[in-house]
Order: C-alpha cells, then sequence, then structure tokens
C-alpha cells in the first residue's frame, strides 16, 4: 500500500481511473455504476450528463444515509426550542442525536431542548399492539414537563410497517393542548433513495404547519432568511455575527440554532439566501410563489464565497448605505484571513483534495481548498440530484422516477391577504439586466476542473480505489469513510460534523478551515502508518523444512 | 411430536375444523396442544368450553418477565393444553409480529419439550398467509405438516392456491409440507370431484370431505365440539375419521401451486358440469 510520502507512483489518466472503478462490477452494476462517474469537461453550452438521485445498487455499501436521518437529523435535529420526538425504538433516536454537532444558544428565552433525546421506546409489545395511546403519552408528558411551543413527532421504519397514525394523534394532541403546535413526519428510514427525501419530508411540515404562524413584523431594515445552513461546529454563528456586522437581520435560519418563531415569521422576511441548493431549494420556491419573496443562491464557505454572497444581498436591497457597511465590513474582515491564507499557502499550494459529502458542501468547500492553492481532483455528493451537479436548467428536464413519485410535493397557491411582491417587475427586470441572478445555481460541475471526476453516491469500495489510485492529499466526507481512509494513509476531514472543529463558514471559520487543512496536510504521521519492521525487519529468518 | 398447522380462507371454518378434529384425536388417544394464534383469541373456545383464557400476548404485557407455562396455556376437553396468541385491537399494530413473539415464547418456556410427552401441536392460523407473521408456524423447525381448509368456493380455493404458494417457498429450505385439504363442504355442486381434482393439481390428496351439517353449529352454540356435545350424530363420526386419516397420514409433499389461468379454467369446468 502506497504511503502519503511515497507519491503518485502512475500518473492515471482520469477515463482510466474511472475505467479501474468500474472492473471489478458485473456488467449490469457497471453500466448503471458508469452513468454516475464523470469525467468532468467543459463544454460549449452545456454541461455534461451525470446520474443522480437513484437507488443505490444493492449490495453496494453506499455512503448515503436513511430519509429519517434527513429528516430528524438533518432539518429539524438542530431546532432549538421544538421538542423532537423520536416514535421508535430507542436506538433510532440515541444515534440520531447531536451527532452533527449542530451547536446552539439557548438565548434569553433559555429554551434549548438540543440536550434531550426523546424517545418513545418503542418495544415489542407496542409493535404488536400498535404504539399510538403511548405516542400520545409521550407527547403529553413532554408537554407536562417542559411546556413547550411546539412538539415534532418523527416515524421510524416500525411505525411505517405497523401503520401507527401519528399525524392524528399529533393533530389531537395539538387540538388537546391548544397553546402547543403538535405535527408529525412520515419519515419512515425505508422511503426514498437517500436522505434527501428526509429533508423534503421535514421541509414540507415546517412549511405547512409552522411558517406563516406568525404575523408580526420584527424589526430591522434588511431582512433576510437564511436557508439551508445548519450551524454544524458554529458556523450559524460566524455568519450571523457578520450579518449584524453588516445591518443585515436574519428572521430565520433554516434550521440551524432555529427557533419555533424563527420559522413561523419566515414569511415576514424580504430575501432568501440559499446555502445549501439540495436541501431547500424548494422551501425558497414556495416561499416566493405564496409570499413573493425572491430568493437568491449564497455561500458562506470560503472568505471570497463570503464576501461576494454578501456583496449579492446589499446590491439586492439596493441600498447604498448598505452597500457601503458591506464593503467595510469585509475590508475588516480580510486582511486577517488573507494574513493566514498567504501563510499556509507556502505549504499547502499545489496539494490535492477529494470531497464526497452532501447535497452542497462538495462545492461549497472547493472555495475554501482553492483559496490555498489547493486542487480538488475528485468530488461528488452522496445524495444529491442532477441540478445541484448541471444546474437548475436541467430541472425540467428531470425523470420523474416511482421513488421521487413517493414524497410529496406541495401545491403552493399566492396567499390571498398575505402575498406581496417585494420588488416591483421593473426592479426585478433592472437587476436582472444588471447580472444580478435569481433563484440561480449553476451547480458544481461548471467549477470543476476539466478532466476532473465528478462520483454520485461514492462507495466504500470505489472511495478506497480512488485513494489508492490517485493518491489525494485529503479526503473529506463523514464518520463512515473516516477510518478506513485513514488507514490508507491519507488524512481525512469529516465535512458533515467537522470532527471537532469549526466553524469553518464566514471569515474567522475560514482561518480555521486554513490551519486545520494545513495541519492535516503537512502531518508527518501519515507516513508512519507501517511500523518500522513491518518494512524493514531487523531479523529475517526460515522454517527449516522451506 | 407433530406439529400440524390448519390454513384457509377466512371463516372457512378453520377453528371448527381444528377443534372438532383435535377432540377425535383425543378419542385416539392422543395427547394434544393447540396454539390459536388469531388476535381475536378464539380458537380454543370449544375445547374450554367457552371459558376465555388469558392470551400469550396479554399476559406478557401485563407480567413483563415473569412468565411461567401455566400462566399461559389451560386445560381443555379430553386434556388437551389450550394457548390462545392473542394480538392487537383490529386496526393497529402488528398481528404477525405479535404470533412470531407468542411462538418463541412457548418455545422458550418449554412448551414442546419431550417432557411434555406431546402426540401434536395443531396451530391454528388466522386467515391467508399474508406477511411474515402468518408464515412464521410454518417456518423451518415451527409446523411441519399443513392442512389447508378449503371449499368449492372460488375464493377459497383461490386462498387455498395462495397458501400453497407459501408452503412451497418454505418447503424448499425446511422440513414443512403440505398433508393434504381438508373440504369443509359448503354444499357447492361437484363439490367433491372438484376439490379432489384440485387436491391432485397441488400434488396432494383431499384428505377427507366434511360435509355441511348442522349439528356443528348446535355444538358450538354450546360451546364445545360435536365429539363432546353428542357423540352419537354422524357429524361425530366425520371427524372421528378426519382425525384418523390425520393420524394415520403418510403424504407429506412440497404443493405445486397452479398458476391463476390453470385454477380459473378448472373452477369453469366443473363450473359448467353444474350448469350442463
Amino acid at each position: 500500500m502506497a504511503t502519503a510520502t511515497k507519491k503518485k507512483l502512475v500518473n492515471w489518466e482520469p477515463t482510466d481511473v474511472k475505467e479501474e472503478l468500474l472492473k471489478i462490477y458485473p456488467p449490469k452494476v457497471a453500466r448503471k455504476r458508469a452513468k454516475q462517474i464523470l469525467v468532468n469537461e467543459a463544454l460549449e453550452n452545456e454541461t455534461p450528463e451525470i446520474q443522480a438521485n437513484v437507488r443505490t445498487i444493492p449490495g453496494i455499501i453506499t455512503m448515503r444515509g436513511c430519509t429519517y436521518a434527513g429528516c430528524k437529523g438533518v432539518i429539524m435535529g438542530p431546532t432549538r426550542d421544538i421538542v423532537n420526538l423520536v416514535h421508535g425504538p430507542i436506538g433510532c433516536s440515541f444515534y440520531a442525536w447531536l451527532t452533527r454537532r449542530n451547536q446552539t444558544d439557548a438565548g434569553p428565552d433559555g429554551e434549548n431542548y438540543m440536550t434531550y433525546c426523546f424517545s418513545t421506546d418503542m418495544q415489542d409489545s407496542d409493535i404488536i399492539f400498535g404504539g399510538e395511546k403511548k405516542l400520545a403519552k409521550a407527547i403529553q408528558e413532554a408537554y407536562d414537563l417542559f411546556h413547550p411551543k411546539s412538539i415534532a413527532v418523527f416515524a421510524t421504519c416500525p411505525v411505517g410497517l405497523i401503520g401507527d397514525d401519528i399525524h392524528t394523534v399529533t393533530k389531537q394532541m395539538k387540538e388537546k393542548f391548544g397553546d402547543c403546535n403538535v405535527y408529525a413526519f412520515s419519515c419512515e428510514g425505508y422511503k426514498g433513495v437517500s436522505q434527501s427525501a428526509g429533508h423534503h419530508i421535514a421541509n414540507n411540515q415546517v412549511f405547512r404547519h409552522i411558517v406563516g404562524e406568525n404575523d408580526e413584523v420584527k424589526p430591522g431594515k434588511y431582512k433576510i432568511n437564511l436557508l439551508g445552513e445548519y450551524n454544524i461546529g458554529g458556523d450559524g454563528f460566524e455568519i450571523d455575527r457578520i450579518f449584524k456586522k453588516c445591518g443585515i437581520t436574519n428572521i430565520a435560519t433554516f434550521s440551524g440554532n432555529s427557533t419555533y418563531d424563527q420559522f413561523a415569521s419566515a414569511h415576514t422576511a424580504d430575501l432568501n439566501a440559499v446555502m445549501c441548493h439540495r436541501s431547500i431549494n424548494y422551501v425558497a420556491d414556495m416561499l416566493e410563489t405564496k409570499y413573493g419573496i425572491p430568493w437568491i443562491k449564497v455561500n458562506f464557505i470560503g472568505a471570497n464565497a463570503t464576501a461576494k454572497s454578501l456583496r449579492k444581498i446589499a446590491e439586492y436591497f439596493g441600498d447604498k448605505k448598505l452597500i457601503n457597511t458591506v464593503e467595510k465590513v469585509i475590508a475588516e474582515e480580510m486582511p486577517d484571513v488573507e494574513a493566514v491564507s498567504d501563510e499556509v499557502r507556502t505549504r499547502t499550494a499545489g496539494k490535492t483534495a477529494m470531497m464526497f459529502v452532501g447535497g452542497s458542501r462538495a462545492h461549497h468547500y472547493q472555495e475554501l481548498f482553492s483559496e490555498m492553492g489547493m486542487k480538488t481532483i475528485s468530488a461528488g455528493y452522496e445524495f444529491a440530484h442532477r441540478d445541484d451537479y448541471e444546474g437548475r436548467h436541467v430541472i425540467p428536464n428531470l425523470k420523474v422516477d416511482a421513488d421521487s413519485r413517493n414524497i410529496e410535493e406541495i401545491e403552493v397557491e399566492p396567499d390571498e391577504t398575505r402575498f406581496k411582491p417585494r420588488k416591483s417587475d421593473q426592479q426585478m427586470q433592472a437587476l436582472e439586466k444588471a447580472g444580478f441572478k435569481f433563484k440561480d445555481y449553476e451547480g458544481l460541475l461548471p467549477d470543476m476542473d476539466t478532466g476532473t471526476l465528478v462520483i454520485d453516491d461514492l462507495n466504500q469500495y470505489e472511495a478506497e480505489k480512488l485513494v489508492e489510485l490517485m493518491q489525494p492529499d485529503i479526503f473529506c466526507a463523514g464518520i463512515k469513510e473516516k477510518y478506513s481512509i485513514q488507514k490508507l494513509g491519507v488524512p481525512m476531514k469529516q465535512l458533515h460534523s467537522y470532527d471537532s472543529g469549526g466553524p469553518y463558514a464566514g471569515f474567522k471559520g475560514a482561518v480555521n478551515f486554513y490551519r486545520e487543512i494545513d495541519r492535516l496536510v503537512n502531518s508527518k504521521v501519515w507516513s508512519y502508518m507501517k511500523a518500522p519492521w513491518q518494512k524493514n525487519p531487523q531479523l529475517s529468518a526460515s522454517y527449516n523444512w522451506e | 411430536m407433530r406439529k400440524v398447522a390448519i390454513y384457509g380462507k377466512g371463516g372457512i371454518g378453520k377453528s371448527t375444523t381444528t377443534q372438532n378434529t383435535v377432540a377425535g384425536l383425543v378419542g385416539l388417544g392422543r395427547k394434544v396442544m393447540v396454539v390459536g394464534c388469531d388476535p381475536k383469541a378464539d380458537s380454543t373456545r370449544l375445547l374450554l368450553g367457552g371459558l376465555a383464557q388469558k392470551s400469550v400476548l396479554d399476559t406478557l404485557r401485563e407480567e413483563g418477565e415473569d412468565v411461567e407455562l401455566d400462566d399461559i396455556r389451560k386445560r381443555g376437553y379430553g386434556g388437551t393444553w389450550c394457548v390462545e396468541s392473542g394480538g392487537p385491537e383490529p386496526g393497529v399494530g402488528c398481528a404477525g409480529r405479535g404470533i412470531i413473539t407468542s411462538i418463541n415464547m412457548l418455545e422458550s418456556l418449554g412448551a414442546y419439550e419431550e417432557s411434555e410427552e406431546l402426540d401434536y401441536a395443531f396451530y391454528d392460523v388466522l386467515g391467508d398467509v399474508v406477511c411474515g407473521g402468518f408464515a412464521m408456524p410454518i417456518r423451518d423447525g415451527k409446523a411441519e405438516e399443513i392442512y389447508i381448509v378449503v371449499s368449492g368456493e372460488m375464493m377459497a380455493m383461490y386462498a387455498a392456491n395462495n397458501i400453497s404458494k407459501g408452503i412451497m417457498k418454505f418447503a424448499q429450505n425446511g422440513s414443512v409440507r403440505l398433508g393434504g385439504l381438508i373440504c369443509n363442504s359448503r354444499a357447492v355442486d361437484n363439490e367433491h370431484e372438484m376439490i379432489d381434482e384440485f387436491a391432485k393439481k397441488l400434488g396432494t390428496k383431499m384428505i377427507h370431505f366434511v360435509p355441511r351439517e348442522n349439528d356443528v353449529q348446535r355444538a358450538e352454540i354450546n360451546r364445545k365440539t360435536v365429539i363432546e356435545w353428542n357423540p352419537e350424530v354422524p357429524q361425530a363420526d366425520v371427524y372421528r375419521n378426519l382425525a384418523k386419516a390425520i393420524d394415520e397420514n403418510k403424504d407429506f409433499v412440497i404443493p405445486t401451486p397452479m398458476e391463476i389461468e390453470e385454477l380459473e379454467s378448472l373452477l369453469m369446468a366443473y363450473g359448467l358440469m353444474q350448469a350442463a
């Protein structure tokens, strides 16, 4: 096995790498996987096509998570004053509890249930006799103990199998309490092809049951929502710090360190800024259709990307004062960032990275790596759809298959009283004419170099093979991949939970990231993966019968 | 010990046939345990003289860990052991899972041990083999011989064919076999011939033809098997003969379920005979 010090024995062509990855598969599997492995190329007027959001072939050890993980873990997990009650066996709740390192600040109200792990703890007899009564009791208990504003109930696999009617139970409890919004998510783990289905189920219910519940207009001149930011390692705190400095009011973050009231008043904001396109773009669309709030794609991962996103928000509001403040903030923040990036670049420039994570992260983090002079040689998403790779222009051509039909799409109409276009048609057109892009995302492919490998739904085997063949200086994915990659002598950074690091968003986050990656890719430890006696035995002998 | 499961379409008379046959086996001196696998817990009513007994699952739910064999089985007619698996209220929970749990419980409590000196364990199973739980009695090591109660009515034969599919699946990897069809007559024309032919197609035989007889109903009203209620009536002999046929049965096969078209044409052939 090659180590980090023994570098790149063979210079592989990307097409050869693809061929090597597919070699082990039976012909039918290889044919299917081939559509999800793409050698990137710059086409004149279009992007190359990749297959995504399709079922993982049975037998392949995928990096994907389940629908329940997407709903409970990703979307609702970071909410702090909603009691997240898991209806199922205890493990489903325990192992989905705080594992993504979503940070919270209890705020002045002090309400924070993140540190609690709620479960109905289903037993054999609850499966046999049905768990509805136990669920009602658990909701009552949570209400009596904490008097939360809201209780969310999550269905685990067995609940779907035995058919507990969680929606009726929650509806009855909501009526009974009167002052607590109770609703449920049919997010059984086996639904959909990946956690992406869980995001959708979660967001649909948040939109249906919470958004629009509070019409009170909050103070603030430039009011936005930040969609698809989950405050992992405190990312959201850093972004909020920057917003505050700029004078931008963040009404609601979906859903890092979020509160019930933030969701409930999200319809009062004047702009939706979308971070993770995959997990939430449809919420941005619904907010626009129902309430008239336009949306733009932003990215606060990477100092330059942060500056660009801030300028975009300022340009939208078009207020000279805001534009000036944003410029001032950028000018204030950048020198510290650049000092560190200049320093680390002497050690990191020319190094290579691979990223297989999320439905946006594998794109966003390339910004940070390129600021360090590092090149992303291969990347891909776990649960993205084609538009996240190729850009939103492919949406009308996306094939609707049985799996996507299984996940509800909400039909939204303009709200009778509350629909209010934030900008007039002329204003929107003027902005667009000046090059401002609404509801636009070009995806990952155009930002990656020609000849790089883009792989959807990478798996255990391919990950190891890829590392072996291409010897990257760092590999980024999640906990399931961490140790197998490290055993190959390559440093591994978790971009789901950030290991124990972060924040990596915004300006201060960028500095943290530069330092962390510098430390990882320049560590000598990876050259000591084999003990000295494994490489050069001090004694050697043979059996006398040999 | 022979482990026997009785399957058949809902309402075909599985519980009645099972208990009356068991009464016949008792007459032959056999020691029998009956395990009702129906959430309604009414599979042992005739043997227990209407005594409602606490089901395995109810006992488990209330007693927790401290369950003993005597908590969940009761002596019925002629020294039979009667057990009701029990299950959820209609429309909630998972009855299949319940059957799995209660059979496992019976096993771990030693209900099937040699020391119990049982000749037969009978499983009376609710309806069709709709899912894994209802197949529990025919999974390896549980029931080994299956009798399907059927009549000349179309849906009953459909169900019997479907159950045969389930048996075939498990028979390929395990010891379960089909012992025969019990025709519980609905007085359909040509019923005897049709079920005979149907059994042949399935690779088995009609082990007994139980004519439709009101004495069965009369005995049921008295919460008794026919043999206990009035041992002299002809229907009592019918069940004695069925018990004897089962007791002497040596033909255990892996069934060969029919294609739907084939089954339809069988029905048509005998149906047309009736028209002519």
